[in-house]
């Protein structure tokens, strides 16, 4: 007999699929797209300010080698010293979110505090992607 | 007793061939539930509920989640 302990959260929270009646309901991991610019922490900033000028989102995300989530580099932060690096520029431990919520309680916070984008991970911190409001109070 | 395991256990233990079972209320079994995975309500449990189970192949149970 094994008992797995972390529960059935855990599984929600890792993107897996489930089976039942709210298999449907869209979840802010549904909207999460993985097209936002990152980088490592000892990147230079200057090439990260060109792709980020470039991209749908107004900011970086700086991940660890096994894609863990480390801090956020903002577009206005990165109007400095292009031979900065990441590490030295970026806002760490950004507000994520666990692929599980429901799109329409993620916009609902989103839209509480005025904030456009939701960072979406896994418990450990992986990076899955970033969600746009616009389309999570579009399926709500 | 059991032994506790995570997801990648779970994984692993799946692809082998274990049972799967769901101690939370049915209600919340038929909200959603782990793919799979059969409703054995703790409050609920007996020899008879537990009868579904294939007497030998490994069981893993799962709640909401460790608290």
């Amino acid at each position: 007999m094994y008992d797995y302990t972390p529960g059935k959260v855990d599984w929600l929270a890792h993107a897996r699929p489930i089976d039942g009646k709210r298999s449907g309901d869209p979840t802010v991991g549904d909207y999460a797209r993985d097209d936002v610019i990152t980088c490592r922490l000892a990147d230079r900033v200057g090439p990260v300010r060109e792709q980020v000028a470039s991209s749908p989102y107004p900011f970086a995300l700086v991940k660890s080698d096994s894609g863990v989530l480390l801090g956020r580099l903002r577009r206005s932060k990165l109007d400095c010293d292009p031979e900065l690096r990441a590490d030295e520029v970026m806002e760490p431990g950004p507000k994520t979110f666990r692929p599980h919520k429901t799109a329409a309680g993620i916009a609902e916070q989103l839209a509480e505090r005025d904030l456009r984008w939701a960072i979406v991970t896994t418990p450990e911190g992986k990076l899955l992607g970033v969600a746009a409001r616009a389309d999570l109070e579009a399926a709500g | 007793m059991s032994t506790p395991i995570d997801l990648s256990d779970l994984d692993r233990l799946l692809a082998d061939g274990a049972q799967l079972a769901e101690a939370l209320p049915a209600e919340e079994y038929a909200e959603g539930h782990i793919p799979g995975a059969i409703s054995l309500p703790l409050k609920e449990l007996s020899r008879t509920s537990a009868s579904v189970l294939h007497p030998t192949r490994p069981v893993v149970v799962y709640c909401w989640d460790s608290l």
